[in-house]
């Protein structure tokens, strides 16, 4: 241990008192009265008002909250499981499956999976009118159910953890394709999926721009919901904090139950979020 | 199981069978029809569905930009019409300003403070996950959430910044009344959000250079700042270039923090003076809120162009500075 260790943990933890900082202050103003929150000095330790501004949170017609947290977490689930299933299916045929244009199709994976889409969103918006999906959330759900860096990744994954033996023998036992996928390749990729379920899972749940444009404030996903709590009610801070305290705490959960995973993810590599 | 003459007929390697076999027996057939067409049944998916909501829609704003198309359809061909006014449109180049602005703003002293994080983080260590996962609770904070949460610290009459600037004699700052304070706001929720993710691919990258480097700078008596900067930046440099490229790309498409700031009536425009409006917000308004999808459609692919020079420009520099 040197010298200089006293220092490095101080700014270590002043880092992460930085980094907590935001999430500790919506937890205390969610607690509060409004007459307290622009005090100075501020409150800095939770108050009694949890449970009176999360009845106002429901209350509050304009922003249907409770349909905006069921349509999220809706949409996420579904989008996370197909993409898992969608990318691991694509990602093993690519790694260990012979086909012609496999090198040609994988091009042009990687070729897309910086593409901004997001910069198509006006025919997108025409596309769910023809289908009658406006204000529907086939409209968030369906155009997420696949993702180009998802393949991507899975295909690396199933590179280095899917040895060529288990698929040889699973085929001399007569699995069809399908079933070598099911029994030993899916099973084989599990790691690599749980972090790509979690990224995916983070960020359906923080989709803003699309759910703007394509659903109406009477269903709303949660973010569509807390921009309306923060349009209609101008100054109304603990009723928005409150609003987007209950929207954070998913992803909490999900952090708590999942950290060391998403660590690894993120230390192994090339994961965006 | 116990025959094996069919099964090993499908392997690939046999496939070149005598077509003079009286016939071949059912499963045989099944199980070669099984390896030639899986992969693409398996690729399918992902191509067919990507293809429709994906990449149609993309080639296909460029379409919708050459024509005056309204909310009731497509009306007359207009050719380059839309671009013309564009490009001598303030307000788009306002835009264009700010979101430029912004991107340096949050980019640089997010990739400089992950930098110095992840060096301080690459060290023997107590309580590394804890420490880890500290730095990483930004990005499971819900995106709007964050967006409300700098709203009121950045609050010009309640909010904590403001407070401390007042103790130091500063008189209260209106954050969302200028340019530079608005950018600044905007850029430190950005900042706080991404930059303890960068710190762990920086992380993830510095601990893969061999330790009998820095032995060797040590013994040549080259200081720790000096091994910083002549080791360790270079040998991240591909993890650098990731990060730049994707901060790029996120930061040009800057979207639901700056809306959130704005509240009330001015939010899609940025502001009553389009302060802080941004190239997507612009496109939004275009789009849906003033529903002039062909002049939207062009600045979707005026950012669209954008986006793709500055990742070709960055990627150039990034990789020239070796």
């Amino acid at each position: 241990m040197r010298k200089s260790q006293p220092l490095l943990y101080c700014t270590l933890i002043a880092g992460i008192v930085l980094s907590a900082f935001p999430l500790y202050w919506l937890f205390v103003v969610a607690t509060r009265s409004n007459d307290v929150v622009g005090d100075w000095p501020p409150p800095l330790l939770p108050g009694p008002n949890l449970g009176e501004n999360l009845g106002r949170l429901l209350d509050a017609d304009q922003a249907n909250f409770l349909l905006g947290m069921w349509n999220s977490a809706l949409s996420s689930v579904v989008v996370t499981v197909a993409v898992v299933f969608f990318s691991s299916l694509a990602g093993f045929a690519f790694a260990k499956l012979k086909f012609r244009g496999r090198n040609g199709l994988l091009l042009v994976i990687l070729a897309t999976m910086m593409i901004p889409v997001q910069m198509g969103i006006i025919p997108l918006y025409m596309i769910m009118v023809e289908l009658g999906w406006q204000n529907r959330m086939e409209a968030i759900i369906v155009p997420s159910l696949v993702s180009a860096f998802g393949v991507f990744l899975m295909r690396q994954y199933a590179e280095r953890a899917v040895p060529d033996e288990l698929i040889e023998a699973a085929r001399v036992d007569g699995c069809s394709t399908f079933r070598v996928f099911w029994t030993v390749v899916l099973p084989a990729l599990r790691p690599g999926a749980a972090v790509l379920g979690l990224f995916t899972f983070m960020g359906t749940w923080n989709e803003f721009l699309w759910p703007l444009a394509v659903l109406e404030a009477d269903n709303p996903t949660v973010q569509f919901s807390l921009s309306q709590l923060s349009t209609s009610y101008y100054t109304d801070y603990t009723l928005m904090f409150t609003g987007a305290l209950v929207a954070t705490v998913p992803l909490l959960l999900v952090f708590i139950a999942f950290g060391r995973q998403i660590i690894g993810g993120i230390m192994e590599g090339a994961v965006k979020a | 199981m116990t025959d094996l003459r069919p099964r090993t007929a499908t392997r690939p390697a046999v496939s070149g069978e005598p077509p003079a076999k009286p016939r071949i027996r059912l499963r045989a057939r099944l199980s070669r029809i099984d390896t030639a067409w899986s992969p693409y049944l398996f690729i399918a998916p992902f191509f067919v569905i990507f293809a429709i909501f994906g990449l149609f829609p993309l080639g296909y704003t460029a379409w919708v930009s050459l024509h005056d198309w309204d909310i009731s359809g497509a009306g007359a061909f207009v050719g380059l019409d839309n671009y013309v006014t564009l490009f001598g449109d303030p307000d788009f180049w306002n835009a264009v300003y700010n979101t430029i602005g912004m991107l340096v703003l949050a980019t640089v002293p997010q990739l400089l403070f992950a930098l110095v994080l992840a060096s301080l983080l690459n060290q023997k260590l107590r309580g590394l996950t804890f420490l880890r996962m500290g730095v990483l609770l930004p990005i499971v904070t819900s995106v709007a959430a964050v967006g409300i949460v700098f709203s009121q610290i950045f609050d010009r009459d309640a909010g904590v910044v403001n407070g401390l600037l007042g103790l130091v004699n500063i008189a209260p700052v209106d954050w969302r009344a200028d340019k530079w304070s608005s950018w600044t706001a905007i850029a430190t929720m950005v900042n706080w959000r991404w930059t303890g993710y960068n710190a762990l691919i920086y992380l993830a990258a510095m601990q893969s250079i061999p330790r009998d480097l820095y032995e060797a700078a040590t013994v040549d008596g080259a200081s720790k700042a000096r091994q910083f900067w002549s080791i360790t930046v270079p040998m991240i440099r591909p993890a650098i270039i990731f990060t730049v490229i994707v901060s790029t790309i996120a930061g040009m498409q800057l979207f639901t923090e700056p809306l959130i700031f704005g509240q009330g009536t001015f939010a899609i425009s940025g502001g009553s003076l389009r302060q802080f409006q941004t190239v997507s917000m612009y496109m939004f308004e275009k789009a849906f809120r003033d529903f002039d999808y062909g002049y939207g459609s062009a600045v979707a692919w005026m950012i669209f162009l954008l986006i793709t020079i500055l990742a070709v420009v960055n990627f150039l520099i990034t990789r020239k500075g070796k």
